[in-house]
């Protein structure tokens, strides 16, 4: 491949949206403000204009909670574990799953705020805080995450920046803020020995906070007595869970970028190949612990968890459990040990499948166990029994999906989605422009 | 608004507080100013002499000058606090259930309940099919180990060294992680605007008398009623139930009174009708105990006619 280092920053700088573009953008503003109305009437009216009661006291509010958190956790992954194992393939991976990884921990903050029935207390969490609550350690670990990928996500820009306020296409005011943003980034050997090191040390650092974020996220459900929840499995499975999703979504936003940037210099197919290979082993150890957290208790039946169990396999919530085990999990695993399932097209269609299985997994592990307390229900509202969403609910959950796409889409916009400078370095362009521009 | 609202909250606790240190002064500290008056009264012709009785129990003469009078030192009244050196607990006796629902109502009407879920709930149970079914009513059990309590992010539910659990609605984020840890699903919340009438709502918040008012957004649930024992009454449930299931009393007296009045040796009464606790195995240690439905007062289909399966809060006239 003959490439120029011009041709490589022409290819790779931020460029402006076409109409499609424009139009997508203006759907997931559509969809933001739709659920912004809704929450609006929901912060009046309070928590009624919900599907939840005192049975399912929590919904899909917490479930696309879990499901952020679950997402979010791909940037650890493929930025600090390939990156640690030093593994050079996932180089122009790792800028996509940052921004992932931003826009879904930002959500998932949003989300649990959503779901407060006093939202104006909030700072009470701050100012009240008892460490003993789980919900505590949520707040102190997604916060911790959100400092770290943010600064993951903007350390190995800087370089960047300072190309693009160089030589990028934008206009002058925007050059002028990558000039800003890139701090008077030089090159010289001292800020690159900083440089270096901070991106290390922030790998080393966000990869026990990443576990942290998903295995206390599953405490807040294992800490309680319920049955489906009551399980020492749940740490490692939720993170089982959210590598799975994280890959998927890696997978996903990749295919789309790469056919909407002809970026198939940059992301080739053997990417595909070897994010499918990875997706294949996640599947399959996720599906270790689903086994694990599902046929230990059905072989133990004992008489709560049989109630709950029978729920999932053959009654009210079989057919969405068996749709995200079987379409989310098993199929996927098949249609990925072929190599033509690991060809762009059909991986995008089995990662779409892999995430849209996880985000219903979600559901059905929060939303089912509520619905068999240990007393029976007796003495409410019929409809009190059963769980489900209002259209309310629906538009809200909607616009906070809609609001990471947003962060994602600008964030894409405004950044070069695969690193400039370590693709340069990495195909030996580098030196040879230092010579020439000197 | 909300800050003024909290502070004269506060000042309704220390003026509370006052009127119960007072109490306190005269029954427990009262010892020791009563020496002391005794003491000098005795010792008045011995010229400053006073009488004291040292700690291994010898009397001893002391001069009344080295005798100084301990300040009073009494906390306030506090209702994270709650009663000092009590213990409270109830015993419910399901041979006497006939689902009558007086204490329901009572427990309704009293703290001004408007939502679809009552604080008191009579369950239909039956353990087996070859068992006899039989009603239970259930309330927050007030557990020593309140799962509750242990999750509460703002510490807004909290227990009391009297045994009580209760809510600050007032702290409250209605995250409803205290509903998901209840194993006894008595915890209520006020999904929408708790409307309840005009004396409710014109009354201070105060979480020992849960409900009044209650607030968007928080959670309830049974409080144990603080606001009559403060009064040296019995809670509504217990008075208002006509067949004595519930009594009520204090474990260090070792003693439980019913709605009629008759008390009873609490520890007696556990061990000879086999009194238990709810769901005992999850080691959340309940204040509430109950005794089997063996040797029935009335009969279980006696309460069937007033059962009704989708309504635990009677509505006359909605606004």
């Amino acid at each position: 491949m003959n490439q120029t280092y011009d041709q490589l920053v022409d290819d790779l700088s931020p460029k402006k949206f076409g109409w499609k573009g424009k139009i997508w953008t203006a759907f997931l503003v559509f969809v933001i403000l739709l659920g912004v109305y809704s929450y609006i009437q929901q912060f009046r009216e309070g928590l009624i204009v919900t599907g939840m009661r005192d049975y399912a006291l929590w919904g899909v509010y917490i479930s696309n909670f879990v499901f952020f958190v679950a997402i979010s956790l791909v940037g650890s992954l493929v930025t600090a574990i390939l990156r640690l194992s030093g593994v050079q393939w996932s180089t122009p991976l790792t800028r996509i799953a940052e921004i992932i990884a931003v826009a879904a921990i930002i959500m998932a903050g949003l989300t649990i705020i959503i779901d407060m029935g006093r939202p104006d207390r909030m700072l009470n969490l701050f100012m009240h805080g008892r460490l003993q609550s789980p919900i505590i350690w949520d707040v102190i670990v997604i916060t911790t995450y959100l400092f770290i990928s943010v600064l993951l996500l903007y350390y190995p820009l800087l370089p960047d920046f300072s190309i693009l306020k160089k030589r990028g296409q934008g206009s002058l005011r925007l050059r002028e803020w990558y000039g800003k943003l890139s701090l008077n980034w030089s090159g010289d050997s001292k800020q690159h020995k900083i440089y270096t090191q901070s991106i290390k040390l922030l790998s080393v650092m966000i990869i026990p906070v990443a576990f942290a974020i998903h295995t206390v996220t599953a405490w807040l459900f294992a800490t309680t007595y319920r049955p489906g929840w009551d399980s020492t499995n749940f740490g490692p499975y939720f993170i089982a869970g959210a590598f799975v999703a994280g890959a998927g979504a890696v997978i996903a936003v990749m295919y789309v970028l790469r056919k909407t940037y002809q970026l198939e210099n940059y992301i080739t197919d053997e990417h595909f190949d070897k994010m499918g290979k990875m997706l294949v082993l996640l599947c399959l150890v996720y599906l270790y612990f689903n086994i694990n957290e599902y046929l230990i208790p059905t072989y133990k039946s004992t008489e709560e968890e049989a109630v709950h169990l029978q729920s999932l396999f053959t009654g009210e919530y079989a057919a969405l459990f068996w749709t995200a085990i079987v379409g989310g999990l098993v199929l996927p695993v098949i249609a990925l040990l072929f190599p033509k399932g690991r060809k762009p097209l059909p991986l995008f269609i089995v990662a779409i499948a892999v995430v849209l299985g996880a985000w219903w997994k979600r559901y059905i592990i929060v939303i089912p166990t509520l619905s068999h307390p240990f007393l029976p229900i007796q003495g409410v509202p019929e409809s009190w029994r059963h769980y489900s969403p209002t259209w309310m609910e629906w538009s809200i959950t909607l616009a906070t999906l809609a609001g990471a796409l947003l962060i994602i889409t600008l964030l894409v916009r405004f950044l070069p989605i695969v690193p400039i400078q370590e693709t340069a370095e990495e195909k030996g362009l580098l030196e040879m422009t230092k010579i020439t521009e000197s | 608004m909300e800050e003024i609202k909290k502070d004269n909250t506060r000042r309704d606790f220390i003026d509370k507080g006052i009127k119960i240190g007072k109490i306190g002064a005269l029954l427990s500290v009262g010892g020791l100013a009563v020496v002391k008056i005794f003491g000098s009264k005795a010792n008045a012709a011995d010229n400053d002499m006073v009488e004291l009785m040292s700690t291994d129990g010898t009397l001893i003469q002391v001069p009344a000058s080295e005798v100084t009078q301990v300040p009073e030192n009494k906390p306030a009244y506090d209702p994270r606090e709650g009663f000092h050196n009590r213990k409270f607990v109830m015993v419910v006796d399901l041979a006497k259930c006939r689902n009558a629902k007086k204490c329901q109502s009572s427990c309704n009407k009293n703290h001004y309940i408007t939502g679809d879920n009552a604080w008191i709930k009579i369950y239909k149970m039956q353990e087996t099919e070859k068992t006899a079914p039989y009603w239970q009513p259930t309330l927050c059990q007030h557990c020593d180990h309140p799962p509750c309590v242990k999750v509460c992010p703002v510490d807004a539910t909290f227990k009391r060294r009297d045994g009580i659990v209760l809510i600050d609605n007032n702290r409250c984020i209605g995250c409803r992680f205290c509903m998901a840890a209840c194993p006894y699903s008595v915890r209520i919340f006020n999904w929408s605007d708790p409307w309840q009438g005009e004396t409710a709502e014109n009354t201070e918040y105060n979480p020992d008398h849960a409900g009044v008012p209650s607030q968007q957004g928080t959670v309830d649930k049974c409080d144990f009623c603080p606001h009559m024992i403060d009064k040296g009454e019995l809670p509504h449930c217990v008075s208002a139930c006509p067949n004595d299931v519930f009594s009520f009393g204090d474990m260090y007296e070792d003693t439980v009174t019913n709605g009629s009045g008759q008390s009873v040796q609490l520890s007696k009464l556990l061990k000879d009708r086999a009194g238990y606790r709810l769901m005992e195995s999850l080691g959340t240690e309940p204040s509430v105990y109950y005794l089997p439905p063996s040797d029935r007062v009335v009969d279980f289909e006696e309460g069937v006619s007033n059962y009704t399966e989708f309504e635990s809060v009677e509505k006359t006239d909605k606004p």
